[in-house]
């Protein structure tokens, strides 16, 4: 049922934990919700000066395939650019997990919390215009 | 201890032995048909039939003659409903059930209405029982049947059958109950419950899968059913086919030995299970039981681990066969409709496990799953987001969560 990239990453949890929110080089990304069944909370700490994601943290509620790739997601992030890791499709996790039809909505939970945490950074560090144009 | 440990007895049970034993000689000796009226073969299958009907009917408090064989608790579900339903159509067109019943009955209700029959599916207190007096107002002139569960298949709650029972007669109505997890593990007595139709099966209670009974009262009052199978006639014309002779066998040895031993088992599985239940509430916090544990199956445990999502649970406790409620372990992808009924909030029907003790579990298995179920709870709260919320004093239900 779960292919061997899920057990691993369900038994040796890439980088959980939780880093400050108020850090204005962290990202903090939550999404889905309790009732759905699964909410991934996505941190990245990107250095202000190159745009490199330096460090990336989760936190995951759901099952072995939405921890496994909130885990991956984490794995991947460090290193990239903040426009390298938006560059980051659910199809690259599905692909590389080997998640059968009914966890592609784990896969996509993770590309929506990388995009939340990303943005969340990027409206720290201008504050207000993105907002506006948001509005 | 050998693993992995099953403890998903409401699922199933295995053979017992001493069925398994009883069985075998009606495969390949005694292997005559028992409506087989002019030869030996014949006769001996029927009487290992009527001694097994004499058996199931004991169990229960019953006359053999109201004893019919059916293929399981399922196919007793559905000849009960429609065939009651077929019969009394020109009384009346209303059938009054309950949410958290079986999908065998819910879903063969669901049929009737397409029918133009009308169900009541009554709702379910926090504690998972029927209120009665809701009950009793849901009745009325065209009301023909009353079929609610004795013991729930998830959370083990026993209904207040006895009080139903009574309230059916008082009104005329025909009650109908799906004894399937109960039958075997508690008391169940068709005349002191005021039962008229009760749906048996084997395979919960330690006999062969593929083999039931339906209870049919013949006296005060005298239930008719319209068959749902035609052939034969056999069973007195309710349900067609040969019978299951090696399969009833084995029903009929699974009853008398839980007539046997029924008291004394109950009191050493609800030794186990509060042992169970008092060791998870020990170590753990934001534990939730789910239904009341003081009208229970001696056997049943359904507990809400709070922040822990079910199937990532089962995966760490992959050395141990039990269920879940959670969404992703079943197949529509919908948590379970029992829990919701009890109000308790999808997250918590999301994160609830069923352990269901059984004849063969040992102490050694409850000390062993104990362990290992605390052990990845506090694991996975670790990685849990919602429990890093809850520590932190953030009110859940106040939070914007993105639904997907």
């Amino acid at each position: 049922m779960y292919s061997n990239k899920v057990i691993d990453h369900y038994n040796n949890p890439r980088n959980v934990g939780s880093m400050d929110k108020s850090d204005p080089n962290v990202g903090t990304g939550m999404v889905g919700a309790p009732e759905c069944g699964d909410v991934m909370k996505l941190q990245v700490k990107v250095n202000p000066e190159t745009g490199v994601i330096e460090d990336a943290k989760f936190k995951t509620f759901g099952c072995g395939s939405a921890i496994a790739s909130s885990s991956l997601a984490t794995e991947w992030l460090r290193g990239k650019t903040v426009d390298e890791a938006l560059a980051i499709k659910n199809t690259d996790i599905v692909t590389e997990l080997s998640l059968p039809p009914v966890k592609i909505h784990c896969s996509v939970l993770a590309e929506d919390a990388i995009k939340a945490a990303i943005e969340n950074y990027k409206n720290k560090t201008s504050p207000r215009v993105p907002e506006q144009a948001h509005a | 201890m050998k693993l992995p440990i099953y403890m998903d007895n409401h699922a199933t049970t295995p053979v017992d032995p001493r069925v398994f034993e009883a069985m075998k000689p009606y495969f390949t000796q005694t292997f005559g048909n028992s409506a087989s009226r002019n030869h030996s073969f014949g006769w001996e299958a029927e009487d290992a039939v009527e001694k097994a009907r004499k058996q199931v009917a004991d169990l229960i408090g019953a006359t053999a003659k109201e004893i019919v064989f059916t293929s399981g608790a399922t196919e007793s579900d559905n000849l009960a409903l429609k065939g009651v339903a077929q019969m009394y159509a020109e009384k009346g067109n209303h059938i009054i059930t309950a949410a958290t019943e079986h999908k065998a009955i819910l879903d063969t209700c669901k049929r009737l209405e397409k029918e133009g029959f009308r169900v009541t599916y009554l709702p379910v207190q926090q504690n998972g029982l029927v209120d009665v007096e809701q009950l009793k107002d849901a009745i009325t002139d065209k009301t023909i049947l009353i079929s609610i569960m004795h013991a729930n298949n998830e959370i083990g709650v026993l209904q207040p059958v006895r009080e139903i029972g009574r309230i059916a007669h008082e009104r005329g109505v025909l009650f109908h109950s799906d004894g399937t997890q109960a039958v075997g593990k508690v008391p169940v007595n068709v005349l002191a419950d005021n039962i008229d139709l009760l749906s048996i099966s084997a395979h919960k209670m330690y006999g062969p899968k593929g083999v039931g009974a339906l209870y049919v009262r013949r006296r005060n009052p005298r239930v008719q059913l319209t068959a749902q199978i035609d052939g034969g006639g056999h069973e007195r014309g309710m349900r067609s086919g040969t019978l299951n002779v090696p399969g009833i066998a084995g029903l009929g040895e699974a009853c008398g030995l839980a007539k046997k031993e029924m008291a004394e088992e109950a009191k050493r599985l609800e030794y186990l299970r509060d042992k169970l239940k008092d060791r998870l509430l020990a170590s753990l916090d934001e534990v939730y039981i789910n239904g009341t544990m003081e009208h229970r199956l001696p056997n049943n445990l359904n507990i809400s681990f709070a922040y822990v999502e079910g199937e990532s649970l089962l995966m760490g406790i992959n050395d141990i066969a039990v269920s879940s409620g959670s969404a992703c372990t079943s197949a529509t992808l919908e948590p379970s409709y029992v829990l919701k009924a009890l109000g308790a909030g999808d997250d918590l029907a999301h994160s609830s496990i069923r352990f269901g003790l059984g004849r063969f579990n040992t102490e050694d298995e409850v000390d062993y799953v104990a362990a290992k179920v605390i052990d990845v709870v506090k694991k996975l709260r670790e990685l849990s987001p919602l429990y890093e919320m809850f520590k932190e004093g953030v009110d859940l239900s106040k939070v914007q969560w993105t639904a997907h």
